[in-house]
């Protein structure tokens, strides 16, 4: 089970997934980001910090984005990952599709690089 | 059988009558001893008593109005019978024979058995008549007045010369009793109103019967007296007379009174029935819309509405069904009870049915005036609203709302009902699927695994009872080379072993020959964009083992490290090394996230590959199994074949999570490099 929560900060849309994600409740992290784009931010946080697990169809959702990102220049940066969820992203090899940061502060940084 | 008793015994009366009329006529002493006429009669009162016994109250076919006509058809009978011998009488005058003693009693015995026989068949209905629905107390009093009659019956055998205050006593005790038990009339309320007329109609005329019968009999009696044995002031018979004709004129009058108030029984008999058809409908009807129309068709009839209709709200659809109104009337009801504000119903916010007539009146040119709205619930939702209409003002009272209710509450027990049985139906479609799958799924793993004189593999793979999609497969490509794989295809089900498949299809196209490992990688990344939905991806590792050089090469995408035990370190480490997983990268630029590596191996070297159902296998206390642990079992058992390892390795996961109902998959795949050469 997941909770996902969503706040807004200078712009920037922050989505943090608290719980969870697995097959079934990867399909309401695809619905949050959806909406993100949808209502026009390109700049998009992943506040991983309260993600405790998260499966192979929670990764595919983020990588699903890639593509969709590039083409309308959206920015999403992942952060503040405990090691075991850093582990899963590592080993599926995301590190170097996915822009990771360590904590909050570098993942603003990261996101408003041009 | 009974019935020729009967005609014997009757005759046999005739005979002792007649000798005694005969020898009093002629004054010759008596040859029959002047009891044995009574005790005659009443062996044949008794053997139509049984005949009617066995004919009447055994006979569970008949209903009220055939018992009725029955009865009814005995009278005529036995009346026809009486007045063509009163036709032969008229037609003869006064002749000899009409006045002959012996004629007469001949004529009297002939009455006074047909009408005996027309009182006991009576007699036999009146008793179903009153013991319909009957209770323990009832059953007890018809028991008593019966063995009454019949020790009456007996008194009458012994007393030739009856006492005229004991008889008057014994008679008013008869007439109370039989009084007592005609106040039973429960059947008149089951008849509709066409049996009623019927029953009115066959009673009037037993009536009639039981009267003409009863009058001839003792007008008969009165013409004669010289020798004749009067039956007049037989007890039983009496008996049985006055309780047969007052319990005919009880039930003629309760059910006469009963008329005006018949269709109110039948409207709730009516009731019974919709209810019924409204629990039945789970069984038998195909759909929900089926249960709605029977809802609406049943409120109708049972509250005798002039129009409803019925409105439901699923997720996604919205439907009216409509009866005997168009469903833009029904809308301009709705808006307009909208736009007055009126909550509580049609906006199905609150579970009170409400009678909102009186918001009715303000609706200009709508037909209708009185309206009754039910929500129906399904799980505690409010799935739609059933709404009633009359042209009358204040047309519904309170026992319609009732009634509606229940319907409206059973409806609702039905369509529940009817989606569990789909949920049951469509969960039990996914299992059969699954089923699928899983035997789809075990049969893409080989059989056998290739082995060389340089190393020996093992495999293991078990799938929880959702299907996975983990994946192992050996090639031999020429004496010296062998190609493995191992993957793991995201997502799970018939999906996952969709695309397992594609990637074996895969594997042996472009694992024939000799393949480096990053160029077949690039090649899979390639193939399977194209069968790949947006999210699902493939992690593998792809191995190539030459035996010449003792080398492997290999390249990870992005699936689990590979466990390497160096016999040479005595050392168990994981592969650290860049990869990203099939499916991800959409476009050429893959080849870069791939890197192929090449490592030596020595003789004692093992190679573990495994899948993530393993390092993420949980113990009871939600603990993982992870990488450390997995790395120590495989230290504690180097030294064994890989078949070993493989057991061993499997025997201690179960043992972690302490269940053998595994959440995931549990896949691995044991390389160990020979000693021996």
């Amino acid at each position: 089970m997941v909770h996902i929560k969503r706040l807004q900060e200078d712009g920037i849309d922050i989505i943090a997934p608290i719980g969870e994600i697995d097959a079934s409740s990867s399909i309401e992290l695809d619905l949050t980001i959806a909406k993100s784009v949808g209502e026009g931010f390109s700049k998009i946080l992943v506040d991983c910090g309260a993600l405790e697990y998260i499966s192979s169809a929670g990764l595919g959702v983020f990588m699903s984005y890639i593509d969709e990102f590039k083409d309308k220049n959206v920015r999403m940066v992942l952060y503040g990952m405990s090691e075991k969820v850093a582990n899963t992203f590592e080993i599926l090899g995301l590190y170097d599709l996915l822009t990771i940061a360590p904590d909050k502060a570098e993942a603003k940084k990261k996101v408003n690089e041009v | 059988m009974l019935f020729v008793i009967g005609v014997i015994t009757w005759i046999a009366l005739l005979f002792t009558d007649l000798s005694v009329v005969f020898s009093a006529k002629n004054n010759l002493p008596q040859e029959v001893p002047a009891w044995l006429p009574g005790i005659i009669l009443n062996l044949y009162l008794i053997t139509l008593y049984y005949y009617y016994k066995f004919k009447i109250d055994r006979d569970e076919q008949l209903n009220f109005v055939d018992l009725l006509w029955r009865v009814f058809a005995t009278g005529l009978i036995a009346t026809v019978i009486s007045l063509l011998f009163r036709l032969v009488e008229g037609l003869l005058k006064s002749t000899a024979l009409t006045n002959n003693v012996v004629y007469v009693e001949v004529i009297y015995l002939i009455n006074l058995g047909l009408m005996t026989a027309f009182l006991l068949a009576s007699f036999a209905a009146w008793k179903r008549l009153i013991l319909y629905q009957k209770s323990k107390w009832l059953l007890r009093g018809w028991s008593l007045f019966e063995y009454a009659l019949l020790l009456a019956l007996l008194y009458t055998c012994f007393d030739r010369t009856p006492n005229e205050n004991l008889y008057l006593v014994l008679l008013g005790i008869f007439v109370v009793m039989g009084l007592i038990l005609s106040a039973n009339m429960k059947w008149v309320a089951f008849l509709n109103f066409r049996q009623k007329w019927t029953c009115l109609l066959l009673l009037l005329l037993t009536i009639f019967y039981f009267g003409y019968l009863s009058f001839t009999t003792s007008s008969l009696a009165d013409t004669v007296q010289l020798g004749f044995t009067d039956h007049r002031s037989h007890l039983f018979i009496k008996s049985i007379l006055i309780f047969v004709i007052v319990y005919s004129v009880f039930s003629f009058l309760v059910i006469l009174f009963n008329l005006p108030t018949t269709s109110v029984f039948e409207q709730k008999l009516e009731e019974v029935v919709n209810f019924q058809r409204i629990s039945q409908s789970i069984q038998t009807e195909q759909s929900e819309e089926s249960v709605y129309n029977i809802l609406l068709e049943t409120s109708v009839s049972s509250v005798f509405a002039d129009a409803a209709w019925l409105e439901t709200k699923d997720n996604s659809t919205h439907r009216v069904f409509t009866y005997r109104i168009t469903e833009k009337e029904a809308y301009d009801i709705i808006n307009h009870l909208k736009a007055q504000n009126v909550t509580g119903i049609l906006d199905q916010g609150q579970d009170k049915t409400k009678n909102l007539s009186k918001h009715l009146g303000a609706l200009k040119g709508s037909r209708f005036r009185s309206i009754l709205a039910f929500p129906i619930y399904v799980k505690g939702e409010n799935i739609g609203t059933l709404a009633l209409l009359k042209e009358l003002p204040d047309g519904f009272n309170k026992e319609m709302t009732k009634i509606v209710s229940t319907f409206a509450n059973q409806a609702g027990i039905s369509i529940e009902n009817f989606r569990l049985l789909e949920e049951a139906l469509q969960g039990e479609r996914y299992k059969e699927e699954l089923k699928i799958a899983k035997t789809v799924q075990k049969s893409l793993l080989p059989q056998v695994l290739e082995q060389d004189s340089e190393f020996e593999i093992a495999a293991f793979s078990e799938s929880a009872d959702e299907v996975g999609g983990d994946y192992y497969d050996t090639i031999r490509i020429n004496q010296y080379e062998t190609s493995l794989i191992i993957a793991d295809v995201s997502g799970k089900g018939t999906t996952a072993a969709f695309h397992m498949s594609q990637m074996k299809g895969i594997f042996h196209s472009l694992a024939q020959e000799c393949i480096e490992p990053d160029e077949f990688m690039a090649r899979a990344n390639k193939a399977l964009v194209y069968c790949l939905e947006r999210g699902s991806f493939i992690s593998a590792i792809f191995f190539l083992i030459n035996t010449q050089n003792k080398t492997v090469r290999y390249a990870r995408a992005g699936h689990c490290p590979v466990l390497y035990y160096s016999a040479a370190k005595d050392k168990a480490e994981y592969f650290k090394d860049k990869g990203v997983a099939l499916g991800m990268v959409r476009n050429n630029s893959y080849r870069n996230f791939i890197e192929a590596k090449e490592f030596g191996y020595q003789p004692g070297d093992i190679m573990v590959l495994y899948t993530d159902g393993i390092t993420e296998a949980k113990s009871a206390k939600g603990e993982e199994f992870g990488y450390d642990r997995l790395a120590a079992v495989l230290l504690d058992v180097k030294d064994r074949s890989s078949r070993e390892i493989q057991e061993h390795l499997i025997a201690k996961l179960y043992e972690f999570s302490g269940t053998d109902n595994i959440n995931d998959d549990y896949t691995t795949m044991i390389v160990k490099f020979n000693n021996r050469t």
